[in-house]
């Protein structure tokens, strides 16, 4: 059914459809909107047979899930920034546990300083949970890929967080295709659990494992991981077969037929993105977008397969690992390991700073012109701002309107 | 004094108190018993935890006729019981962190409902969190303060040793003043654990208005499962605490767990009561009133008070504080406080300012 709603509802009618035994709940920007309309469904009777559990922290939103799930009722909460970094001694727990919660991130920065707005730092910073991490381009492709999230996640017997931008999509008003309930039914049948906590087969859960078989435990995470990836494209087809939407999946492809340079973005900006890319095709500039959608499990195959005989590869983060440099550069660079593909990598977008088509174009000029000089390139950076700090603090400044690269940022601190 | 208690042993009933008529005399083992946390597993010798849970859960399991679960927050009763590939429990029971069992278990309590429901099964499985004072007073006090305010559906026991004994006897929020422990050390002008700290967690809990709190000890089993089976009788939120002595970090013997424990509500040191929603409904009164110091000096943690280097005003400072719980507690005599009872930790306060 199409309807014109905020993606927050959107996601909200997709989970409901997915008939949830147990939802928590803890307000965070920018995810509160979903579950306030996941318990009204479930207040209304809309959602039968689930309980509506309003927490007092994140904490125990997922310790309260972890329960519910170990309980044998499928699971769903949602969380952002702050409040997924409460909660990550239960995120590493739900995914030791092997446990099939699905969680919504609404992706938004962490401070200091405080700031609600949207990048990829949040779920980035939960690279190494164990959890399977999928990015959403748009709002259709969240609703698609939040009912496709169950059923990988109950097949591979890990958790799963659907990334999605907070406020960009999140509080964004758009045209939703709402798949039916019987189709849904038909994709997503009732939760049967591998095993739960039931008095009539008493098992014992979260054992404490020494090192005797602790190395083993970690090997058979990530066996699932390498797992999920055939489930996910698998689980993928089927849903497009059924409701034809085009979602979900480990990444995805636009205008990378010959282009001789490669965009890899995750997220909202790749709608952004397209828009700009048709716009450069148009002056006959050839260049192509690779959405990550996976980003755990990193599809390194596949990538390099999406990257091809390419030769120029620059990615956009929205995100910073400090003291090294990109998060999402390493693993493309894995990818491409052995062959000559030149591999850049430029940061942007962050605390929701944001990413015009323009920016998409500065990027494409700077990498086609060589001015890509470093591996990483900070871009949009205001250095008037900058320099008002550098100067008085450090009497150093960078030059005006520079992309700052490794070399400016070198030059400030005295080792050029 | 307490060489004039006699216990006796006839079979295997070997906690009945002489006093009591055969019918109420507590079986040890029997063909009937659960035993749910069954032997084998690696507590310490003498370990009051061992003995509480034991009690507790297999009351907890007649009462609900074996449907239950059980979260357990991280802590030595974890560790003993399932040191992987082995388990002690007999039941459905999950370990998932330290500061999480109150919420876990809130989410099993989820689970049976909506799964019975589904199944049109109107015998829902019932829940029980549990941890030590640590994983209760300190780390998971948010969690368990959520979940008493939700009214969830669990009842929460805490093992109240008065210290970390698992991490090797740190202090807590439930470690008693001038106390030793790894991090209250007898060293300094005021050797032990600080006075006018900690706080009284059975209070809080009726605080939040719950239909069931209550304090027990490893000392009197027949009562720690009366007022486990009554807890089962309510739903919602439920809170025990039980006084369990750890051997190995109050060093007593580890053959005096339950001397020492039965010495903590003779004194008044510890004083065992229940309330129903949020009054006190009834107080174990004091059977033989004995001086601080008989349960003081069993205790190498308080050895620097009950030595000849022992300091006078502190020994009276902590008999001060039992004279206190029997008046505020009612400990002593027919009556029922009328009154809620004030934490102890106010006099402490009181007199430190």
């Amino acid at each position: 059914m199409l309807k014109q709603i905020e993606g927050s509802l959107g996601i909200a009618e997709a989970v409901a459809l997915c008939r949830p035994g147990a939802v928590c709940a803890y307000p965070i920007s920018p995810q509160t909107h979903i579950v306030e309309n996941v318990g009204k469904f479930v207040k209304e009777g809309k959602l039968q047979d689930c309980e509506f559990v309003n927490v007092e922290s994140e904490f125990s939103a997922m310790s309260v899930s972890i329960g519910a799930s170990a309980g044998g009722v499928r699971t769903y909460t949602a969380t952002a920034s702050q409040g997924l970094l409460y909660m990550v001694e239960g995120i590493y727990n739900a995914s030791g546990l092997g446990l099939p919660i699905v969680m919504t991130v609404a992706s938004r920065a962490i401070g200091a300083p405080i700031n609600i707005w949207n990048d990829h730092s949040d779920s980035l910073s939960q690279r190494d949970s164990g959890w399977l991490q999928l990015f959403c381009e748009s709002n259709q492709d969240a609703l698609d890929t939040h009912i496709m999230a169950f059923k990988i996640a109950e097949e591979v017997g890990l958790p799963v967080m659907v990334c999605m931008d907070g406020f960009v999509l999140t509080h964004a008003f758009e045209r939703l295709d709402i798949p039916s309930q019987e189709q849904i039914d038909s994709f997503l049948p009732e939760y049967q659990p591998k095993e739960f906590l039931d008095p009539k087969e008493p098992i014992s859960m979260g054992a404490m494992v020494g090192p005797e078989a602790f190395t083993e435990l970690r090997f058979l995470i990530q066996r699932k991981m390498e797992k999920a990836l055939d489930v996910i494209e698998r689980v993928t087809k089927e849903y497009r077969e059924l409701t034809g939407h085009h979602s979900g999946g480990l990444l995805d492809c636009y205008r990378c037929e010959d282009a001789e340079l490669k965009l890899i973005i995750l997220g909202s900006s790749v709608g952004t993105a397209k828009d700009e890319v048709d716009r450069l095709r148009d002056q006959g500039i050839k260049v192509g977008i690779i959405s990550l959608k996976s980003y755990r499990p990193f599809p390194y195959a596949k990538l390099r397969e999406a990257i091809g005989d390419c030769k120029k590869v620059v990615c956009l983060e929205r995100s910073f690992s400090y003291g090294a440099r990109g998060i999402i550069c390493p693993e493309v660079k894995r990818a491409m390991e052995g062959t000559d593909c030149d591999i850049r990598t430029t940061v942007a977008g962050l605390g929701g700073r944001a990413i015009f088509g323009s920016t998409i174009n500065k990027i494409v000029h700077a990498s086609l012109e060589g001015k890509l000089k470093d591996e990483i390139t900070w871009i949009d950076m205001d250095t008037k701002l900058l320099n008002s700090y550098l100067k008085d603090a450090e009497g150093v400044t960078v030059p005006e309107d520079a992309l700052v690269d490794d070399s400016v940022l070198k030059a400030t601190v005295g080792h050029a | 004094m307490l060489d004039a208690i006699k216990f006796y042993q006839t079979g295997s009933k070997t906690v009945g108190n002489r006093l009591l008529n055969p019918s109420m005399r507590s079986n040890q083992a029997s063909e009937s018993r659960p035993n749910t946390l069954i032997s084998g597993h690696r507590a310490c010798q003498g370990c009051g935890e061992a003995l509480g849970a034991r009690y507790a859960i297999d009351a907890a399991m007649r009462a609900t006729n074996g449907q239950l679960m059980i979260a357990n927050a991280t802590g030595c009763l974890e560790v003993f019981s399932t040191p992987y590939p082995e388990s002690a429990w007999r039941l459905p029971w999950i370990h998932s962190l330290f500061g999480n069992a109150a919420a876990v278990g809130s989410g099993l309590a989820v689970a049976a409902r909506v799964r019975a429901k589904k199944a049109g099964n109107t015998n829902v499985p019932r829940v029980i969190a549990q941890g030590g004072d640590g994983g209760t007073t300190d780390i998971g006090f948010g969690p368990l303060s959520g979940m008493f305010e939700r009214n969830d559906d669990v009842l929460y026991i805490c093992y109240d040793n008065g210290a970390y004994m698992n991490t090797g006897v740190q202090r807590s929020s439930a470690t008693p003043p001038a106390a030793r422990t790894a991090t209250t050390q007898l060293v300094g002008s005021e050797p032990g654990a600080d006075w006018g700290k900690g706080k009284n967690v059975p209070l809080i809990a009726m605080a939040h208005g719950i239909p069931y709190v209550a304090t027990a000890s490893v000392a009197d089993l027949r009562d720690l499962e009366y007022k486990v089976q009554k807890a089962m009788s309510y739903h919602g939120a439920r809170y025990i605490q039980i006084l369990v002595p750890c051997p190995l970090g109050w060093g007593c013997a580890s053959s005096s767990t339950v001397t020492v424990a039965r010495l903590a509500m003779e004194t008044g040191f510890y004083p065992i009561f229940e309330a129903e929603y949020g009054k006190v409904t009834s107080v174990r009164k004091i059977t033989q009133k004995q001086p601080v110091i008989n349960f003081l000096k069993l205790q190498r943690r308080y050895a620097h008070l009950t030595g000849k280097k022992g300091d006078p005003k502190v020994l009276a400072r902590i008999q001060a504080m039992c004279d206190e719980n029997i008046k505020s507690f009612g400990l002593i005599g027919d009556e029922v406080p009328e009154t809620v009872p004030v934490a102890i930790q106010a006099l402490e306060r009181n007199q430190t300012v």
